[in-house]
C-alpha cells in the first residue's frame, strides 16, 4: 500500500516537480494515532492523529495548557515520568509501537529531546557529551574522542568549545550551555529530535544561530519542535500543526497553515488575533 | 480596599463631605475634591507610617545585632572557659599509652572515639544514603509508605539518646549476646544517626532539579545511572553536611554508650584479637570526659579531655569539607 502511494507520489512528482519543488510526500518517520492522554481526570489530549515526515522540521504551536508540549513528551515516553499520566491510542516509530513493542530507554535513544531550558549536568563539556554514548556501553576513548567532536561540530559548537573540553559545562553562556544539549542529544546517534521551546529562554543571537543549526540537522535527522513564536514556525518548520484544548485543529505545509488556513481559529491564531 | 483604607485613616470623614457642596452637585465633580482630599491623607499617612517603620525596622536591626552578639559571646565563653581551664591541665601524662588511675591518660579514649565513630558512621551512611535513593528517586512520589518512613524517621530523630541506649543494651547487649563492647556501641550508634543521614540526603536529593533527571532519562540512560551519575555528584554537599551533623553526635554521645559500650579504659585489641577486638569493651572521650567528672577527682583532666574533644571534632569537620571540596573540585 504504502509503495504504492510512494510510486504514485513519484510518479506526480516527475510532473509537478517544475512548479512545486520536494512536493513529494516524504515518508513518515513518526506518527499517532488517536492519541488520548489523561493525567488523572484531566484529558491532556484528545483523539490527535498526526504524521511526521521524515527529514522534515515540524512545527507544533498553539496557545499555553493546548497540549503541544505534552504531545512532545509522549513521542519519546518522558510522560512515564509523570504520575497518573495515561497514554490510549498508539504512537509509531518507522511503524513500531512506542509503548508495546519499544523498549522506553531505547527509544529514548533513537527519539533524543532539547528541553526548554538548558540542562546541562554539572560535569565538564566533555562528559556531557559522553554521558549518552557512555550510558549506552561506549568505553573506548579514542571512539568517544570522536563521537563529542563530531556532535559538537554537528551542534556549531566545536570551535568555541575544542580548547575548553575539560571545563566545567555550567560556566557556560544560555545559548552555548543549548547549543551543548543539543549536542550531547546528538551524541547517541538518534533518529529524531524533539525540540521543547528550545529557544524560548534565549536571546536572539543565540536563537538565531540555533534555527541556522535547525535547518542543518534536518538533513540528517526528523526534527519535531514547539514553539511558541510562529515567525519562527514560519522560518523553520516545513510542516504546522495548531493546536487548541488538547485537539489538532489543522495541520499540513507551513505555508498553507500560515498563508491560507482552513479552519477560521487557525486563521484568527496565526493573525495574531488570541493566544 | 478603599473602605478598608478609610477606617485607617485618623482624619474624620465629614472633612470630606464638608468640601464637596461648594464644587457643585454632580456627582462626578464630586468626586474631585474627595480624590484631593484622600490624597492628602495618603501623604500625612505615608509620613507617619515611614517615620513609624524606620523606627521599628532601627530597632529589629539593633535587636538582631544583639542576637547575634548573644549568640557569639557565648559560643566564645564556652570555648574559652574550656581552654583556659583545660589548656594547663593538657600534660604528657594524659597521652600514655596505658591508661591507669594514677594519669587518668585520654589516649584510649581518643582512640576508641574515632573507631567507633567510624565504625557507626561505616554502618549507617551506606544505609541512610541507600534509604534516601529509594524514597526520592525510586518510591512513587507522595506515597503512603514513603510517608510512613518520612515520618518514622522525624520521630526516631526526636528521641533521646539514652532510649537509643536502653535499646541497645536489650537487644545487642543481651539479646544478641554481644555484652558491653565496641560493636554494640557502634550499632546503637549507627540507629541513633540514621535518620540524621536519611533526611539530610533526602532534602539534598529533592533539591537536585528534575532538569538533570529529564536530560539523564531524555539520553535514554537507566535510572540507576541517572541516579548515579546526574543527581547524586550535586547532591554530594548536602550529603556530607548529614555525615558531618551526624559524626559530630556520635562522637559526642555518653548516654547511649554507657549502657552498650562499657568504661573500660583501653584501646579495643585489633592487632592481638583481629576481628574479635570488636567484643572488646571501650570508652569514647565524651564517656571518659563524663567518668572524670562524677568521679569529683580529676576536674582539670576532665576539661582537658574536653579540649582534646573540640580539636578532634574541629579536624573531623575539616576534614569532611576538605573531601568535599575535592569533590566539588574534581566535578569542574
Amino acid at each position: 500500500m504504502t509503495s504504492f502511494l510512494k510510486e504514485l507520489a513519484n510518479e506526480m512528482s516527475v510532473t509537478a516537480a517544475a512548479e512545486v519543488p520536494g512536493a513529494a510526500p516524504a515518508p513518515a518517520k513518526m506518527a499517532v494515532e488517536h492519541l488520548n492522554l489523561f493525567y488523572g481526570d484531566f484529558q491532556g489530549l484528545r483523539d490527535v492523529n498526526l504524521t511526521f515526515p521524515e527529514n522534515q522540521v515540524t512545527a507544533l504551536i498553539g496557545p499555553s495548557g493546548c497540549g503541544k508540549s505534552t504531545l512532545l513528551k509522549t513521542l519519546n515516553r518522558m510522560n512515564d515520568l509523570v504520575e497518573g499520566c495515561r497514554v490510549e491510542g498508539s504512537v509509531l516509530l518507522d511503524g513500531a509501537d512506542a509503548y508495546r513493542t519499544l523498549d522506553a530507554t531505547d527509544l529514548r535513544r533513537r527519539v533524543g529531546m532539547v528541553f526548554q531550558q538548558p540542562n546541562p549536568f554539572p560535569m565538564s563539556i566533555y562528559d556531557n557529551v559522553a554521558f549518552g554514548p557512555r550510558s549506552h556501553g561506549v568505553r573506548a576513548k579514542a571512539d568517544l574522542d570522536v563521537i563529542v567532536e563530531e556532535s559538537l561540530r554537528a551542534a556549531a559548537i566545536w570551535d568555541e568549545l575544542k580548547d575548553r573540553l575539560k571545563k566545567n559545562a555550567l560556566g557556560l553562556s544560555g545559548g552555548q550551555q543549548q547549543r551543548l544539549c543539543i549536542a550531547r542529544a546528538l551524541a547517541v546517534q538518534p533518529e529524531v529530535l524533539l525540540l521543547d521551546e528550545s529557544t524560548s529562554a534565549l536571546d536572539p543571537i543565540s536563537t538565531a544561530k540555533i534555527e541556522e543549526l535547525i535547518g542543518q540537522l534536518k538533513e540528517r535527522y526528523t526534527v519535531i519542535m514547539v514553539t511558541h513564536n510562529m515567525l519562527q514556525a514560519l522560518r523553520i518548520s516545513d510542516k504546522t500543526a495548531f493546536f487548541l484544548l488538547g485537539e489538532v485543529v489543522e495541520a499540513g505545509d507551513t505555508d498553507t497553515i500560515f498563508s491560507a488556513p482552513i479552519d477560521p481559529r487557525t486563521a484568527d491564531y496565526v493573525a495574531g488575533r488570541f493566544g | 480596599m478603599s473602605d478598608g483604607f478609610n477606617l485607617r485613616l485618623r482624619r474624620p470623614r465629614p472633612s470630606v463631605v464638608a468640601c464637596s457642596p461648594t464644587l457643585g452637585a454632580l456627582g462626578a465633580v464630586n468626586l474631585m475634591p474627595a480624590c484631593f482630599a484622600k490624597e492628602d491623607a495618603l501623604e500625612a499617612h505615608i509620613a507617619r507610617s515611614s517615620r513609624r517603620r524606620r523606627a521599628v525596622s532601627v530597632l529589629l536591626r539593633w535587636l538582631t545585632y544583639a542576637a547575634a552578639t548573644v549568640t557569639a559571646a557565648v559560643l566564645l565563653f564556652v570555648v574559652g572557659y574550656i581552654l583556659v581551664r583545660g589548656v594547663p591541665a593538657l600534660t604528657p601524662d594524659l597521652f600514655q599509652w596505658e591508661y591507669t588511675s594514677e594519669n587518668v591518660s585520654l589516649l584510649p579514649a581518643l582512640a576508641s572515639t574515632v573507631i567507633m565513630a567510624l565504625l557507626a558512621l561505616a554502618m549507617a551512611v551506606p544505609v541512610g544514603v541507600g534509604a534516601a535513593i529509594y524514597l526520592v528517586e525510586y518510591a512513587r512520589r507522595g506515597s503512603r509508605f514513603v510517608r510512613l518512613v518520612r515520618v518514622t524517621a522525624e520521630t526516631l530523630q526526636g528521641i533521646p539518646s539514652i532510649i537509643y541506649g536502653l535499646f541497645g543494651m536489650l537487644f545487642f547487649v543481651t539479646a544478641c549476646g554481644w555484652g558491653l563492647s565496641l560493636l554494640s556501641g557502634a550499632c546503637t550508634l549507627a540507629i541513633m544517626v540514621l535518620p540524621v543521614i536519611m533526611r539530610t540526603t533526602e532534602e539534598a536529593l529533592m533539591a537536585v532539579p528534575d532538569s538533570y533527571r529529564e536530560g539523564g532519562f531524555g539520553l535514554g540512560a537507566g535510572r540507576l545511572r541517572t541516579v548515579a551519575r546526574c543527581v547524586l555528584p550535586s547532591a554530594v554537599p548536602g550529603i556530607l553536611g548529614g555525615v558531618i551533623l551526624a559524626l559530630g553526635r556520635c562522637v559526642g554521645e555518653v548516654a547511649a554508650l554507657l549502657f552498650t559500650a562499657g568504661t573500660v579504659a583501653q584501646i579495643p585489641d585489633f592487632g592481638g584479637q583481629g576481628i574479635f577486638a570488636l567484643f572488646d569493651s571501650c570508652r569514647t572521650l565524651a564517656v571518659h570526659m563524663y567518668t572524670l567528672a562524677c568521679e569529683g577527682l580529676h576536674v582539670n583532666e576532665a576539661y582537658a579531655t574536653s579540649v582534646v574533644l573540640l580539636i578532634l571534632v574541629l579536624l573531623l569537620n575539616a576534614a569532611m569539607r576538605v573531601a568535599a571540596q575535592k569533590m566539588e573540585v574534581s566535578k569542574k
